[in-house]
């Protein structure tokens, strides 16, 4: 017991000049040169077989006995989920891609001890044909910009000394002993940070009114209630890097004068909720949390609050409602949650990513961060580039890159040469974004000036086989099923839009429902409590300015241009085409295709259920969709 | 100085007391002063004809919700050149506030949300009322019967004037209804049949049952579906 107590209080750091002493300590024990296997165990490289993938490599190393000049590190996400598992071999960098568990005695043997390249496991760039050996030369990287989740690959996130090694907690040092937090709070001000979660109010205005308001107890809160359909850029961060996010919170607690911090993460996360909360518990361990804080006389703790799902307690006030342990509904927010939120407490409630940024701004200086991106939107933004695109993947840009540049250059364009359609950015309340506004700088003002918004970084691409209407109602059916029915707006509203919506699609719209939209747009933007209800027509809004036709299509011809209302498309084989080679046949699930070998078959309607199974394997593209 | 206005018509000048936080704003063009921690609603409420501002799930006993939106009226806060909705029972009266009560906007809006109210609640005499002031003919959707327009009333009045939450508004969005906490099948010994639900309720949703207790409303339409869904639930976990 006391052993433990006393190794406890050796671990304690109890000055800026002791965190300093242990970095270097760290760093003298490292050896820059030796060999270093990152994988990734993000969770889209675990999903593609990562874990088998780490415990091949230890067994490898086991065998070959490599343990001391070898160093295997599970890491956070890397990004480029589409590749996965990703594994990258330090110091040169080699980066290889869907690695399998038998690739890795060939790696240990071949790449680690003799220095060779395995071709067949490097990335291919489908532009060129070129094959890349280098992490930082692969195009997805390359033109990225990562401040925030460029440690991702180098750290193990259970382990707090991996960040002290990178530089970690350096910002939280200069905080506390070389900056007032008015001079704080006038940095992040002067950086142009604004708040990542959606809203993108300026951060350093919320810290200040926190900081004015009156209050003994104060909070901070970490919102890392990821809920948008295809976005887990916050969930990676989380994972991937929490003690950047702690180190801002802490930061933050300075700032204000809080005690007390909140990280609210969904329950859905399971390796964000354990890796934050191990590196909550290193943090108390090496006394960055706790009672006196690097001996400055800062008390703060963090506490883990699980999110039961529901996607409207991401709203900051149902969030605060949760945390109190009430139901998560939606109050107004007249009066500023920094002012009287958390049991009417000023609360500091940022997003995960808002808070991974304040140290980087603390440590390079609001100069230095205020250079990157747009005039309006400082700093970088992780997006996550998820549907019809090659490159599936976690991306941090500049603000200010064009849309264009994410889905082609660093996304890779759309898969099977298909034409780009559409990309839906900031969540379900976000918008869809045409062709011809592909050019436009993805910044918070211009996304909103194009009726879409930045959000919380969800971008989905659609190819020229996704029918817009059928994305509004999806989106509108989401929300509904979102809505917390508090206010009759966004609980009335939104059912009757997926009612119209569902309607549309069914090939019963009628003329003046587009009008009804419009309408019932007007009453939640206006009228709905809370965000997710203002916001809640976007979907709608949007697909109406931008693809008014395919709504007119369905309602006056009675179809879906790109045949994916079912109600609205019809299945036959063109005999001309057709080889008679059976294929459809068996593919079909209600046995509705007839025909002999080598003779045309046909398909009864009756018994069609539209599912499209034939059309996606026929190779003669005899199947007709209309 | 202050104008102080005597039914919406004449108003009179009268001096601000000292120590008082006097809040001067105006409603409609009508310059008026009151005791600073109100809302626009319960300022507004206390100067009979200034204003027009509905309200179904206000009442002073209990706090303000803000569920209904029906009291939504146009602010500025910068002297009158931007406007914004906001609900008068919650938005707090600040000095220089201007407030547009029944401007064209506001109505339109208003009458928005009353279509969607009547098409929820068809045969609720309060809704009808508001409908044929607001200009709602027939909704435009398919119509429900129910009588409950959740506005929470009956759910604050049993728990912050009573004491005793034996009612609770369970499950979310339209799935949503009045009912015993965790959806408990009768009322649980704690509501003590005092009345207050069915008393405080706005559309009359709630009737005091034969053995003295409150009679919930039952939310038709979608309760098929809420079955379903708990069936399906039980089907998945079980």
């Amino acid at each position: 017991m006391t052993e433990q107590v006393r190794k406890l209080v050796e671990k304690r750091l109890g000055s800026a000049a002791e965190l300093k002493n242990l970095r270097h300590s760290i760093l003298s024990k490292r050896d820059p040169n030796r060999t270093c296997i990152s994988v990734c165990a993000g969770t889209g490289c675990r999903a593609s077989g990562a874990e088998a993938v780490v415990d091949a490599f230890l067994d490898e190393i086991e065998k070959q006995e490599l343990q001391i000049s070898v160093e295997l590190k599970e890491t956070g996400c890397h990004g480029f989920c589409e590749r996965g598992p990703v594994v990258v071999i330090r110091p040169k960098r080699i980066f290889y891609q869907q690695v399998k568990p038998e690739d890795i005695p060939e790696i240990i043997s071949e790449t680690v001890l003799k220095g060779k390249i395995i071709d067949r496991l490097l990335y291919v760039d489908p532009a060129t044909g070129e094959k890349i050996t280098y992490e930082p030369d692969v195009p997805f990287y390359k033109r990225q910009t990562r401040t925030i989740f460029g440690a991702n690959g180098e750290i193990d996130p259970t382990n707090i000394e991996d960040y002290i090694a990178v530089g970690g907690y350096s910002a939280l040092s200069k905080a506390l002993f070389q900056m007032s937090p008015e001079e704080i709070i006038e940095e992040v001000k002067k950086s142009g940070l604004r708040g990542r979660g959606g809203g993108g109010f300026p951060t350093g205005r919320k810290w200040q009114s926190c900081r004015d308001a009156e209050g003994d107890v104060k909070y901070v809160i970490c919102n890392a209630d990821e809920g948008d359909p295809g976005a887990y850029q916050d969930r990676s961060l989380l994972e991937g890097n929490p003690h950047s996010v702690v180190e801002g919170m802490i930061i933050g607690a300075y700032v204000i004068g809080s005690n007390k911090g909140y990280i609210y993460v969904r329950n859905e996360y399971p390796l964000a909720v354990s890796h934050a909360r191990i590196a909550i518990e290193q943090a108390m361990d090496y006394g960055l949390l706790g009672e006196n804080i690097l001996g400055s006389g800062l008390d703060f703790t963090v506490t883990i609050n699980k999110g039961g799902g529901a996607f409207v307690c991401g709203e900051s006030s149902a969030l605060m409602a949760s945390l109190e342990g009430k139901i998560g509904e939606p109050r107004a927010k007249y009066i500023h949650m920094s002012e009287k939120g958390l049991w009417d407490s000023p609360s500091l409630l940022n997003n995960v990513k808002t808070w991974a940024n304040v140290p980087v701004i603390i440590n390079k200086g609001a100069e230095w961060y205020s250079k990157i991106g747009t005039a309006g939107s400082k700093g970088t933004m992780i997006f996550s580039l998820v549907g019809k695109i090659n490159n599936t993947g976690l991306v941090e840009v500049p603000m200010g890159i064009t849309l264009r540049e994410m889905i082609y250059d660093i996304g890779g364009g759309i898969p099977d040469g298909k034409k780009f359609k559409a990309v839906q950015t900031g969540g379900p309340s976000g918008g869809c974004i045409p062709e011809q506004h592909l050019d436009t700088p993805v910044d918070f003002d211009e996304l909103t000036k194009l009726g879409s918004m930045m959000g919380s970084g969800g971008m989905i691409v659609m190819d020229e086989d996704t029918c817009m209407v059928d994305v509004a109602r999806y989106f509108i059916e989401f929300l509904k099923g979102e809505s917390c029915g508090k206010c009759t707006p966004c609980r009335e509203g939104l059912n009757r839009m997926s009612e119209i919506l569902n309607r549309i699609t069914q090939g019963k719209g009628k003329k003046e429902d587009l009008d009804t939209l419009e309408d019932l747009a007007g009453v939640l933007s206006g009228g709905a409590l809370c965000a997710l209800g203002q916001t809640a027509a976007n979907p709608v809004l949007s697909t109406l300015k931008y693809f008014r036709d395919e709504y007119i299509a369905h309602i006056d011809k009675k179809k879906c241009p790109a045949g994916v209302c079912r109600e609205l498309v019809q299945y036959s084989i063109d005999p001309e085409k057709c080889e008679g080679c059976l294929r459809c046949l068996r593919a079909c699930p209600t046995s509705a295709i007839s025909g002999e070998k080598r003779e045309p078959h046909t398909i009864n309607q009756s018994l069609c259920i539209k599912c499209g199974a034939c059309y996606d394997v026929c190779k003669f593209k005899a199947v007709i969709r209309q | 100085m202050a104008k102080v206005w005597i039914n919406g018509e004449t108003s009179i000048e009268v001096e601000d007391a000292e120590g008082v936080g006097a809040v001067h704003f105006t409603v409609d063009d009508k310059d008026i002063v009151v005791s600073a921690g109100q809302t626009i609603l319960e300022a507004v409420e206390r100067m009979p004809g200034i204003g027009n501002i509905p309200a179904l799930c206000h009442h002073p006993a209990v706090k303000p919700y803000g569920a209904c939106r029906i009291c939504t009226v146009e602010v500025s806060e910068d002297g009158g050149s931007k406007f914004k909705f906001v609900a008068a029972c919650l938005y707090p009266v600040k000095q220089g506030l201007v407030v547009k009560t029944n401007t064209e906007r506001v109505r339109k809006l208003r009458k928005g949300i009353i279509e969607l109210m009547l098409a929820r609640c068809p045969n609720v005499k309060r809704i009808q009322e508001l409908a044929e002031e607001y200009g709602v003919k027939k909704p435009r959707f398919v119509l429900g019967d129910q009588d409950c327009i959740l506005c929470g009333l009956c759910v604050r009045a049993c728990q912050e004037i009573m004491g005793k939450s034996a009612i609770s508004l369970v499950n979310r969005g339209i799935y949503r209804e009045v009912a015993a906490p965790f959806y408990a099948y009768e009322l649980s010994e704690d509501c003590i049949g005092c009345g207050d639900c069915a008393f405080i309720c706005p559309t009359g949703a709630i009737e005091m049952g034969p053995d003295g207790k409150p009679v919930l409303p039952k939310v038709k339409i979608p309760y098929a579906e809420v079955e379903a869904m708990m069936k399906k639930e039980t089907a998945i976990t079980s």
